[in-house]
C-alpha cells in the first residue's frame, strides 16, 4: 500500500527488487509469518474490524456505506497514479491511510483501509492471507488511530490547506509509517522464520519508511489542500463526536506504543548491560560491579530478560551460529548509533516510558471524568 | 497508471464467474480448507522441504479441475516472488550449518531454510489464488459473511469491488487528458498531481452521494438485506473432510519421504 | 392502483451556499398522465425531481403525493409509491448481480423472500431483461443497464415513475425500445429530459422551467410548437413538429 520511491537505498537487494515492480515493502508475505504471530494479529485485526463495524453502524450517517465503498475504490485507483519527486528523479504515490482518516474519521477509515488491503491480498497477492491480519494492523491501525487523532488533528486543528496542515500531515504520516515499520520488524522477529538480523532489518526499514512517510505526508497535504479550496464542506463531515468517542482506541494505541517502546528499549538495555557496567566502572574505578549494585543490576537484568523476550524466540545477534563462541573476544560492535552511553540509554528508555504512561493516565482520567460528567447531564 | 493491473483484476473476475464443479462448491468450504492449508503449511519446521511437496497437490488439483489456466497463476506467483526472495536470501548467509553433502556440494542449513521459505511461499500464494479464481469475489463475500465476518465489512468489500473499475476508468481518463497535453512527460508534476487526485476524489465523493440517493429512493434504511443464502450439501462436506484428512496426514507423516522409500526400496 | 395525484404548491428551495434553485413551483398532475419536465441546463429540473421522493426536504411550500403531504415521517411510505430512476445507471446498480439489484427495493420494504422473487421476475420480464438476471451489472451494455435500472424501480410496484434523462447515452435502437416501454406504462410518468422528440412521442403534457420557475405548462403540442417560447428559454421546436413526419413503425 505504501509506495516506495526508487531512489538508491542502503541495501542493493532492495534496490534491485524495487526496479522489478513498484513494491509494497510493508506488505508481508505468508512465508515470513509463523502461524502463532499471524493468528494473533488476525485476532487483533478481526477484533478491530468488528469493533469499527459496530461503531460505524451506530453513527447517524448511513450515507457512509456507499461513501466508504467508493472512497476505497478511489484509494485503490489513486495508488496507481504516480507523481515525480523533484530533485530525485523518482516517483511516489499516495498510500491513503491518513487521507481516509481525515475524510471519514478513524473507524470508517480503518474499515476502508482493511478492505483495500483485503482486495489487494485477493487479487494481487500482495502479502498473502496469513499475513493479512498483520498487514491490516500495521497499515491500518497506526494511521487511523494514532497518526490522525493524536498528531494530525492536534497540529492541524481543522485548518486544512495551510502550512500548518502540511507540517501536521508530514509528522503524522512519518510517525504512522515508522510505527508500522516497527511492527513489521517485530512480527518478523517473533515469527523466527527469517534469519534476517534485527539490526540490519531495522536499519533497512527506518530510512526507507522515513522517506515514504515524507512522500505520503506531502501527497496527503496536497490533496487535502485541494479539497479544502474546492469543497470545504467535505472536510467538515468528520463528526465532532469522534473526539470523545475515539479516546478508547487512542488509549489502546498509547498502551500498545508503550509496550512496544518498552520492549525495544529494554532489549536495547539488556543486550548492552556492559554499557551500564562500563559507566559504573568509570565512576567507581572498578572493572567489576560488586556488592549491592551488582545484585540490583543482576536482578534488573533478570527482569528485563523476562519481559523483553518471548520464551522460545530470540533476537539473533549479528554473528553466525556456527562461529565458535568466544567469551574472551570483544563482541562485534553492533551498528547502532547511541548504544555506548549505557546510562543515558536507560535514562532515555525510562523517560519515554514514563511519558507514555503519563499520557495514558491523563487520557484515562479525562475519559472517566467526561463519562461522569455526561451521566450527570 | 498500471493498466495491466486492472486487466489482472478483470481476468480474475472472469475466472471467478465460471461454472465448474469446483466453482459450485460452497465458498465457506473453500475458505475453511484454504485457511487450514495455509496454517498447516506454515506450521512446519524451518528446514522442512520434502514434507511440504505433497501439499502442492491441493492448489494444483483445484486449478486443474476449475479450468484455471496454470500460466495465469504462475505469472502471478512469479510477480509476487521477489519480496520473499529478498527476505529469505539472508538465510544462506546467516546459517552455515552443513546439513547434507551432495557430491561436491555442501548444503548448509541456510540454503535449506531458504528453499523452504520459497516453497512455502509458492504453496500459500497458490492456494490463495486458487481460492479466488475458483470462487469469485461475490461468492467469496457471501461466504465470508455466512462465516461471521461483520456484514458492514463484507458490504464494504463488495462496494469497493463494484466501483473499482468505474473510479479507475475515471482516473485513467483524467490521466490521459493530462498526458495528451504534457508533451511526453512521464510522471506528473506535483501540483498537477494534487489537482488531479483532488478532482478524482471529489468525483468519487459525488458519485457516492448519487449512489446513496439511489439507495434511499429504493428504501435503504442502513442495512443491506440478503436475498439468497448458500447451503452446505454432501459434496461440500466431502470436499472439506477429504482435504482436511489429506492435509493432516501430510503434516503428520512425510509422505514424500515415504514415497521415496517405496521407490528406492523396490529398486533395491 | 389508487389515484395518486402529484401536487406541488409554492415550492421554494435554496442550496446551503445560497443558490436559489426553485422559486415558487406549482403544478398538479393527474393519475396516469405522462408529463415532461423540460428546460435549459441549470433550470432546476433535477432539484425539483429530488423533492418528489423526499430526498431533499421541503423547506418552503408543499409537496403532496396522493392523499398525504410529503414530510420526513411520510417519506418512507412515499418512496414506495414514487419510483425514481436517475441519470447514470452505474449509480443505481450497485449489487453483485442484476437480480439482487432488482430485489434491493422489495427487500428493503420488508417483503418475504418468495414475494421478492416474484417481483424480481415480474420487473425483469416487463423490461425484457430476464436473460441477464445472474450477470453482474458492470457487464451490461448501456441499453441493458438502463432497462435494468428501470426494473429496479418497477419491482417496488410504484404508482408514479419519475425519471431523469432516461434516453441519454442510448443508441437509436435502445432509445426506440425505451420509448416503446415508456408508452406502454400505465403509471403516472414525470420525465425530465432534453430529448424533445421523446417528449412528443411519450408525453401528453409539458412543464417548461427556466431559472428555477415554471414559465409554461400545458399540452405538449401547444407548448412545444410555440417557437418563440422555446427559443426564449434555451430550447427549440422539435423536428417532428416542424415537418409532420409520420412516426416510424415500432421495432
Amino acid at each position: 500500500m505504501i509506495g516506495v520511491t526508487n531512489f538508491n537505498i542502503v541495501t542493493s537487494f532492495l534496490a534491485r527488487f524495487q526496479r522489478k515492480r513498484e513494491s509494497e515493502i510493508m506488505h508481508m508475505v505468508d512465508a515470513l509469518i509463523s502461524p502463532v504471530v499471524g493468528g494473533t494479529l488476525w485476532c487483533v485485526s478481526g477484533g478491530l474490524i468488528a469493533f469499527c463495524a459496530r461503531k460505524v453502524k451506530h453513527t447517524l450517517r448511513d450515507n457512509l456505506v456507499p461513501m466508504m465503498g467508493v472512497l476505497g475504490a478511489f484509494i485503490f485507483a489513486a495508488q496507481m497514479i504516480n507523481f515525480a519527486i523533484p530533485g530525485t528523479g523518482s516517483s511516489g504515490h499516495l498510500g491513503g491511510g491518513l487521507i481516509l482518516a481525515i475524510l471519514l474519521g478513524p473507524y470508517a477509515a480503518f474499515l476502508v483501509i482493511s478492505s483495500v488491503l483485503t482486495m489487494q491480498a485477493f487479487f494481487f497477492m500482495d502479502g498473502g492471507l496469513l499475513a493479512l491480519g498483520c498487514n491490516i494492523f500495521n497499515l491500518g491501525f497506526f494511521p487511523a488511530f494514532i497518526a490522525y487523532p493524536l498528531i494530525y488533528r492536534v497540529i492541524a486543528r481543522d485548518q486544512h490547506g495551510t502550512s500548518r496542515a502540511l507540517v501536521a500531515a508530514l509528522v503524522a504520516a512519518v510517525a504512522g509509517l515508522l510505527l508500522g515499520a516497527l511492527s513489521v520488524v517485530l512480527e518478523t522477529r517473533f515469527s523466527g522464520i527469517s534469519e534476517l538480523p534485527f539490526n540490519t532489518f531495522v536499519l533497512m526499514m527506518v530510512p526507507i519508511h522515513l522517506a515514504i512517510g515524507v512522500v505520503e505526508g506531502l501527497a496527503t497535504a496536497a490533496v487535502i489542500a485541494f479539497v479544502a479550496r474546492a469543497r470545504p464542506e467535505a472536510l467538515q463531515t468528520t463528526p465532532s463526536a469522534a473526539t470523545s468517542a475515539s479516546r478508547r482506541p487512542v488509549m489502546i494505541g498509547l498502551a500498545i506504543a508503550a509496550v512496544v517502546m518498552g520492549s525495544v528499549m529494554s532489549w536495547f538495555a539488556s543486550t548492552h548491560p556492559d554499557g551500564l557496567e562500563w559507566s559504573i566502572a568509570k565512576v567507581a574505578g572498578k572493572d567489576e560491579v560488586s556488592g549491592a549494585m551488582g545484585s540490583v543490576h543482576r536482578n534488573l537484568a533478570e527482569l528485563q530478560k523476562k519481559t523483553a523476550f518471548l520464551p522460545g524466540y530470540g533476537f539473533k545477534a549479528a554473528t553466525s551460529e556456527s562461529a565458535p563462541v568466544d567469551h574472551t573476544s570483544t563482541p562485534e560492535p553492533e551498528p547502532w548509533p547511541a548504544v555506548k552511553a549505557g546510562t543515558s540509554v536507560a535514562g532515555i528508555a525510562g523517560g519515554c516510558m514514563t511519558l507514555l504512561l503519563v499520557c495514558l493516565a491523563g487520557f484515562a482520567l479525562r475519559a472517566s471524568s467526561t463519562q461522569r460528567a455526561q451521566t450527570h447531564i | 497508471m498500471k493498466l495491466v493491473d486492472w486487466i489482472e483484476i478483470g481476468r480474475m473476475d472472469e475466472l471467478g464467474r465460471m461454472d465448474t464443479p469446483v466453482h459450485r462448491l460452497d465458498a465457506r468450504a473453500k475458505i475453511v480448507v484454504t485457511v487450514a492449508f495455509i496454517v498447516l503449511v506454515m506450521s512446519f519446521s524451518r528446514y522442512a522441504l520434502s514434507a511440504l511437496t505433497p501439499f502442492l497437490l491441493y492448489p494444483v488439483a483445484l486449478i486443474a479441475m476449475g479450468h484455471i489456466p496454470a500460466r495465469h497463476i504462475l505469472t502471478k506467483i512469479l510477480v509476487a516472488a521477489p519480496f520473499a526472495l529478498v527476505i529469505g536470501i539472508f538465510n544462506p548467509f546467516m546459517d552455515r550449518h552443513p546439513v547434507a553433502i551432495m557430491g561436491p556440494f555442501v548444503v548448509t542449513g541456510g540454503w535449506l531454510s531458504f528453499a523452504s521459505i520459497m516453497l512455502r511461499f509458492v504453496l500459500t500464494v497458490g492456494a490463495a489464488l486458487a481460492l479466488v479464481a475458483c470462487t469469485g469475489m461475490y461468492r467469496l463475500g457471501a461466504g465470508l459473511e455466512q462465516l461471521g465476518v461483520p456484514r458492514m465489512f463484507v458490504t464494504q468489500l463488495l462496494f469497493l469491488y463494484r466501483y473499482l473499475f468505474v473510479v479507475a476508468n475515471e482516473g485513467l481518463t483524467m490521466l490521459r487528458g493530462v498526458e495528451l497535453r504534457s508533451n511526453g512527460i512521464r510522471s506528473l508534476r506535483f501540483r498537477v498531481y494534487g489537482s488531479l487526485i483532488g478532482h478524482l476524489l471529489l468525483r468519487s465523493m459525488d458519485r457516492s452521494e448519487r449512489v446513496y440517493r439511489a439507495m434511499v429512493a429504493r428504501g435503504f434504511d442502513g442495512e443491506i438485506h440478503v436475498l439468497r443464502r448458500a447451503s452446505f450439501c454432501w459434496s461440500d462436506w466431502a470436499f472439506v473432510c477429504g482435504c482436511l484428512a489429506f492435509f493432516v496426514a501430510a503434516r503428520t507423516w512425510n509422505l514424500a519421504h515415504g514415497l521415496g522409500l517405496l521407490l528406492t526400496g523396490s529398486v533395491r | 392502483m389508487s389515484h395518486h395525484i402529484v401536487e406541488v404548491r409554492d415550492l421554494f428551495f435554496a442550496y446551503p451556499d445560497g443558490t436559489e434553485a426553485l422559486k415558487g413551483i406549482s403544478f398538479r398532475i393527474e393519475h396516469g398522465v405522462a408529463v415532461a419536465l423540460v428546460g435549459a441546463n441549470g433550470a432546476g429540473k433535477s432539484t425539483l425531481l429530488l423533492h418528489l421522493n423526499g430526498y431533499l426536504p421541503t423547506t418552503r411550500g408543499e409537496v403532496r403525493i396522493g392523499d398525504s403531504a410529503l414530510t420526513r415521517e411520510t417519506a418512507p411510505m412515499v418512496r414506495r409509491a414514487v419510483g425514481m430512476v436517475f441519470q447514470d445507471p452505474d449509480d443505481q446498480l450497485f449489487m453483485p448481480t442484476v437480480a439482487e439489484d432488482v430485489a434491493f427495493g422489495p427487500l428493503n420494504a420488508g417483503l418475504p423472500a418468495d414475494q421478492v422473487e416474484d417481483r424480481v421476475a415480474m420487473a425483469l420480464e416487463r423490461v425484457g431483461m430476464t436473460h441477464v438476471r445472474e450477470r453482474p451489472p458492470y457487464r451490461l451494455s448501456a441499453g441493458e443497464k438502463r432497462a435494468v435500472a428501470i426494473a429496479t424501480v418497477l419491482a417496488m410496484t410504484p404508482d408514479i415513475l419519475v425519471m431523469d434523462e432516461p434516453s441519454s447515452n442510448l443508441d437509436p435502437r435502445n432509445r426506440r425500445r425505451l420509448i416503446e416501454l415508456l408508452r406502454s406504462f400505465a403509471h403516472t410518468r414525470i420525465i425530465a429530459t432534453h430529448d424533445l422528440e421523446l417528449v412528443v412521442e411519450v408525453c401528453s403534457h409539458v412543464i417548461v422551467m427556466d431559472g428555477g420557475a415554471i414559465v409554461a405548462q400545458g399540452p405538449t403540442r401547444a407548448i412545444l410548437d410555440d417557437e418563440e417560447l422555446m427559443l426564449a428559454h434555451g430550447l427549440e421546436r422539435p423536428h417532428s413538429l416542424r415537418h409532420h413526419h409520420p412516426h416510424p413503425p415500432s421495432a
